[in-house]
């Protein structure tokens, strides 16, 4: 009960642990569940925390596609390199978008080569930098998922009202109901439900969510972020199995509203528009999961501004990241975990990211699993 | 990525163009609160803060908690610290 003591209430943790452990109680032989956490935050909060050992044995947690890095393709990564190594180009991007590896090295290494890289905190720094550099042209490498889409809606909205010409977003915003479907779609894997994003929902709300139940039969509950909130949901997954519903909930009220933030979505239909289809790494081409800059705002859009190379790249051959993303895989059971891939020398995505699975669980999980084995051997 | 952490308000400095500055943790830098424009949140009140936006109010007490837990993820939280350090916005 170690780990216990680092949460916000250990009392109410023990009692939560006490509730999944009646919960999960086996009523039919070998009766197992597994339950899929959308979004890297609760991946990192699991693995930190060591949730995964607190669990009943047949209460299992697989970790799904919410890694906005980890799911970019190579291809992208390669297009945002080209962009970084024009003369007039600044490339601006945030922090765990730089070691991302695409075919020839990352972003790191396009800077080291003299290309312009900076990272920047927020999409509103790389437009000021813009302003800053008029005879540069600046661009904003756009990443995530609906939590971060509306903050470059905003930006290109406020780059129009201050007029600035030499600012563009090459987007790669995604969406996260396309990857829920097409993991439920796949027959890989059975899940008993769902632990949804948190703060995706602060933007989209819980009710996108609906077809889970609905249409696949699986309950889904909007998680928080600390320990505490991932054990509740699972508690409330498990209660809804037990009592022969199946529903959307919402763990993560205290922030979460139902309706999500109609000013967001607002924006994000203003500046944005559906791609028929993306690539995303690992799940393939899925449709309409991926967000583009409306014709309204084509002179900020880069991939309108240039021509971009836009090669589709196939992941590395050792690398399972894909298998990972999907919740086939566990981290560890990687063929190049640990070894030829590592946080510092990282051959996929979901090594770079501290939300990636394989960086998550190398960082934190790997002395808890190492732990449980040597105990359980003695 | 998604990581959101508690800011309290401490100043609107441009009603118009919807900019606040927060104070997280002792650090206060410029953030736009056009995510929250229909309910403008005033001086003092807690605001999630993601990428230099807040992206939803949440109440003191709630805040309060956040942050201690975010504190304890340890080098996650003090790059994201670091960051918004780092930014200066338009």
């Amino acid at each position: 009960m170690r780990f216990v003591d680092e949460f916000r209430d250990p009392a109410a943790a023990r009692a939560l642990l006490g509730a999944i452990g009646r919960l999960a109680e086996p009523r039919s032989e070998g009766e197992h569940f597994k339950f899929m956490e959308v979004c890297g935050g609760h991946t990192h909060t699991i693995y930190r925390h060591g949730i995964e050992h607190l669990l009943p044995g047949n209460v299992e947690l697989v970790h799904g596609p919410g890694c906005p890095v980890c799911v970019i393709p190579m291809g992208r990564v390669d297009d945002a390199i080209w962009l970084a190594e024009q003369p007039e180009v600044i490339l601006t991007c945030f922090g765990d978008m730089m070691r991302v590896p695409g075919s020839n090295g990352s972003l790191l290494d396009a800077r080291a080569r003299g290309g312009d890289v900076r990272f920047v905190y927020s999409p509103l720094d790389a437009l000021k930098i813009a302003v800053d550099n008029p005879d540069r042209q600046v661009v904003f490498y756009a990443i995530g998922f609906e939590t971060t889409a509306p903050s470059t809606a905003v930006t290109l909205v406020r780059a129009r009202e201050l007029g600035v010409r030499n600012f563009s977003v090459f987007c790669n915003h995604v969406t996260i109901v396309p990857p829920i479907k097409a993991i439920l779609d796949s027959p890989d894997l059975r899940l008993s439900g769902f632990l949804g994003p948190g703060h995706v929902s602060t933007v989209v709300g819980t009710t996108p969510y609906r077809f889970v139940p609905e249409v696949y039969r699986k309950p889904l509950v909007v998680a928080g972020f600390e320990p505490l909130d991932i054990l509740a949901s699972v508690a409330m997954l498990l209660t809804q199995i037990r009592e022969g519903r199946c529903e959307v909930e919402n763990q993560y009220s205290r922030v979460v509203d139902e309706h999500g933030n109609p000013a967001a979505l607002e924006l994000l239909g203003r500046v944005f528009t559906l791609r028929p289809h993306f690539e995303w790494r690992g799940l393939g081409f899925i449709s309409q999961s991926a967000l583009a800059i409306r014709e309204e705002f084509a002179e900020f859009d880069a991939e309108r501004r240039v021509d971009l190379p836009g090669v589709r790249v196939a992941d590395p051959k050792a690398c399972q990241c894909g298998e990972v993303l999907k919740g086939v895989l566990k981290p560890w059971e990687c063929k190049v975990f640990g070894t030829a891939c590592t946080p510092e020398t990282p051959i996929g995505t979901c090594m770079v990211s501290p939300e990636g699975a394989c960086a998550a669980y190398y960082n934190f999980g790997r002395m808890h699993r190492d732990a449980a084995q040597l105990v359980g051997q003695g | 990525m998604c990581l959101g952490i508690p800011g309290r308000i401490v100043e609107i400095t441009d009603r118009a163009n919807c900019l606040a500055k927060v104070d997280v943790s002792g650090v206060q830098r410029t953030i736009s609160v056009r995510l929250l424009e229909r309910d403008f949140p005033a001086v003092d009140e807690w605001v999630l803060v993601h990428v230099g936006f807040a992206m939803a109010r949440i109440d003191e007490k709630e805040a309060l908690l956040t942050l201690d837990a975010v504190q304890k993820m340890g080098e996650s939280y003090q790059d994201e610290i670091d960051a918004l350090d780092s930014s200066s916005i338009v």
